[in-house]
Parts: C-alpha cells; sequence; structure tokens
C-alpha cells in the first residue's frame, strides 16, 4: 500500500478557539500543518511523505541525532505556538495517521475525552524543576583534611580509609540532598494544580556532572505563574548551599496529558 | 488570550521561543523528554502506540540513552574528585619510590663484600635508609653523599 503521504499529528485544540493559522508554521517535514476539525474540535497535523516517515526510514532517522533535533524542534515549535495562544494538547513525537481521515474518525470517537482533557489544561502551562546536588559547594569535610596528614608507614590503608570516608560522605550529601528535592517537589506539588516527576537524568545527557536528584513536571494557571516562580526562589535559596535548582518553561503541558486510550479494542 | 500574560502570546506567530522572564525551555535534554514519552532516561526501545485506530507503531531507539545505563547515578562521581585523585597518584609515585629502593638495598646487600671501590654506587642508599625512617626526595642523595665523604675523610 502505497501513499503519497502521511498525517502527523501535532495537537489537538478546542475548535470554538480563535486559534493562530498554523499555516504559517513548518513541520517537521518543512510542511505546512493545517486544520481538521470535527465537530467542535480541532487537529492540527500536517502532511509527511512516507519515504521519511514510514516506520523503517523514521527509524532510521531517529538514529541520527541531527535530524531528530530539527524534527523535534520542529514539533514543539508548532505545539507551543498553539499551546500558548488557545487551549491545545500537545501530542507526543511521532504520532502518525496514515490518513485524515484516520485522524478525523480519532476525533469523533473520542471527542468528550479530549474534552475534557482540554478543560484539564485550560489556561494552564507546564513548569519544570530540576534540582542537582551540588559537590561545588559541598562544605569541606573533616575527612577530606586528613588527606594532608601523612599516615606513618601504612599509606595504603590510609588510602582505603580515605577513600571510604569519601565515599560515605558523598553518599550522607547525596541523601540530604534527595530528601531535600523531596521537600521542595512537595511544596511545589501543593502549589501546582498538578506535579509529576520524571526520570532523573544522567550526567551524559544533561551535561552537568553533579548528580540530579530532582526531576518534577508542575502545572500551573497562568495567573499564577509568579507565585510558583516566586515560591520556587524562596525554596531555592532556603536549600542553596546543598542543592542547585532551576527552572525550565513554561512548557506546553505535555506531561500532563493522558490521551484517552481505547474503548476496549487492543 | 492576550489577558493570560505574563507570556507575550498570541498576536504574533513567529515561531522564535519567548523571550524575557522565565528561562528557555531549550535544552534538547528535556525537549526530548517531554516530547518523546516517558522520557530519554529509559533506556531500550519506547514504543509510540496511541489509540488503537490504526497507526504507525514506532520504536524509537534512543541513542542517548544508551549510554546511561553503564553507570548508577552518584557512584563514579567521586573518583573525578581531585583530592582523592591526587592521593591516587601519590600512592604510585611512592610505591615506585619502595620498589626502587627495595632493589637497591637488595643490590647492596649482595655487594656487602665488596670494599671501597663500589662503596658511591652501593653504600649510599643503604645509609640513607639507616638514617632516615622515610624515603625523601632530594635530600637523601645530598644527606649521603655529605656522610659519604665524611665518612671518607676519617676512614683509617
Amino acid at each position: 500500500m502505497t501513499r503519497d503521504a502521511y498525517t502527523w499529528l501535532y495537537a489537538i485544540a478546542s475548535a470554538a478557539d480563535d486559534r493562530p493559522d498554523p499555516g504559517r508554521l513548518s513541520g517537521v517535514a518543512g510542511e505546512r500543518p493545517r486544520l481538521l476539525t470535527s465537530e467542535g474540535l480541532a487537529a492540527v497535523v500536517g502532511s509527511v511523505p512516507p519515504s521519511d516517515f514510514d516506520a523503517t526510514a523514521l527509524q532510521q532517522h531517529l538514529q541520527d541525532p541531527a535530524w531528530l533535533e530539527a524534527a523535534v524542534r520542529a514539533h514543539h515549535r508548532v505545539v507551543d505556538v498553539l499551546a500558548q495562544s488557545s487551549h491545545a494538547l500537545p501530542l507526543r513525537f511521532a504520532t502518525l495517521y496514515h490518513d485524515d481521515q484516520r485522524v478525523l474518525d480519532l476525533l469523533q470517537q473520542h471527542r468528550r475525552a479530549f474534552q475534557a482533557a482540554l478543560e484539564r489544561i485550560a489556561g494552564r502551562m507546564e513548569w519544570g524543576v530540576k534540582g542537582y546536588l551540588d559537590t561545588a559547594h559541598r562544605p569541606p569535610d573533616e575527612d577530606a583534611d586528613s588527606t594532608g596528614t601523612p599516615s606513618p608507614g601504612r599509606p595504603g590503608t590510609a588510602y582505603l580509609l580515605r577513600r571510604r570516608a569519601a565515599r560515605d560522605q558523598a553518599g550522607r550529601a547525596l541523601d540530604d540532598a534527595a530528601e531535600r528535592a523531596g521537600q521542595i517537589h512537595r511544596r511545589l506539588a501543593e502549589y501546582a494544580d498538578e506535579a509529576t516527576e520524571h526520570p532523573l537524568q544522567s550526567a551524559e545527557m544533561t551535561a552537568v556532572r553533579d548528580p540530579m536528584v530532582l526531576n518534577g513536571a508542575y502545572l500551573v494557571g497562568r495567573g499564577r505563574a509568579q507565585g510558583f516562580t516566586d515560591l520556587l526562589a524562596d525554596l531555592r535559596q532556603a536549600h542553596a548551599p546543598a542543592l542547585r535548582v532551576e527552572l525550565t518553561g513554561p512548557w506546553p503541558p505535555y506531561s500532563f496529558v493522558e490521551l484517552p486510550t481505547t474503548d476496549g479494542g487492543r | 488570550m492576550s489577558d493570560l500574560s505574563p507570556w507575550p502570546t498570541s498576536g504574533s506567530l513567529s515561531a522564535t521561543p519567548r523571550t524575557g522572564g522565565p528561562p528557555q525551555p531549550a535544552n534538547l535534554a528535556d525537549l526530548l523528554e517531554r516530547v518523546l514519552d516517558k522520557g530519554i532516561v529509559i533506556a531500550g526501545d519506547i514504543r509510540i502506540n496511541l489509540l488503537d485506530i490504526e497507526l504507525l507503531t514506532i520504536k524509537i531507539r534512543l541513542l542517548i540513552a544508551s549510554v546511561d545505563r553503564a553507570r548508577e547515578m552518584g557512584i563514579d562521581w567521586w573518583e573525578h574528585d581531585p583530592s582523592l585523585s591526587s592521593g591516587q597518584r601519590d600512592l604510585a609515585l611512592e610505591n615506585r619510590r619502595l620498589r626502587e629502593r627495595l632493589g637497591e638495598l637488595e643490590a647492596a646487600r649482595t655487594d656487602a663484600a665488596t670494599e671501597d671501590g663500589s662503596r658511591t654506587g652501593t653504600e649510599r642508599p643503604a645509609r640513607s635508609a639507616a638514617t632516615r625512617p622515610k624515603p625523601t626526595r632530594s635530600g637523601t642523595t645530598g644527606t649521603s653523599g655529605t656522610s659519604a665523604s665524611r665518612r671518607k675523610g676519617t676512614a683509617p
């Protein structure tokens, strides 16, 4: 079965909103996104060539960091613009359908669920908060001072003892940081409408050598964004020497969109 | 929608991200984490199949995550700690020095019967070992040298 184009789904919005014309954006394949409307819902879609986006081609592309980055950024750009100017459910990267009709079927079949989800995220944005154990500003520990004094006669033992002390100390610092991260998360989650935690990222990904101890996402109403950042500033100060806290966002509420699952089926 | 600030929103459809105010969500790792469902930390395959209207199922092998498996968080960072790695260097150095000294001592023992001629080569380390419990770098040759010459002078 060959087709001219697959349909790439960016976001689903309420058709009633006066939403920006997505045609002025550029999609993952450089295409112009367009709207498909069905009974009060609108899907923002793009037509992408199967030569680049069928399962095998896409899988190959995904191995290519340059391609992946460009495509992911393009996807995000479309979603971001829509999410800012209207209520839109941001969809995950690579949500592909065989053609427009499939998308229309989807809208029709899950209309209630989509509307409920739109309701849930209406007027809210997602903020990301990451916390790192700040090893650079760790208070000097008394164990490390012993490295300076030569131990008489048994350098090997002394070295091992030193290593163990340092390891224990690092473990304690990490435990402490994790504890603080938990406190921060609870405070922010109380303030936010919804909260979730992403898996901690590794140092390879973040390019930060300090271990990550918090990777939270928070759904916050736009009107309360200032309060959220203020609260974060307080928390940051309270945990300052031990923990380094970073804020990202606002994001489209990617982390808070539960797409309606199938009614049975599967 | 424009009343929903603090973001300078809508109106202009420029694809460039917001400026001013909060930090940019420009970090690719963050972006991938959100855009690619359950994050890039989970190594292996991520299957994207939403809803069961026919759609393509794609397995994404995450290049970025593959490195992650190798290490657990927090296990290795102290290996890079400067104080510890320098300690390791000291230890290696000290070991090497000890090995050298041991070699010299054994050489000295085998030559123990030899007379004045071999004095400079073999006795020096033996003497220094006797007088100083710890091997210290530059001082060793100097002191042993002087002691040797003194000895030479007072020799019968």
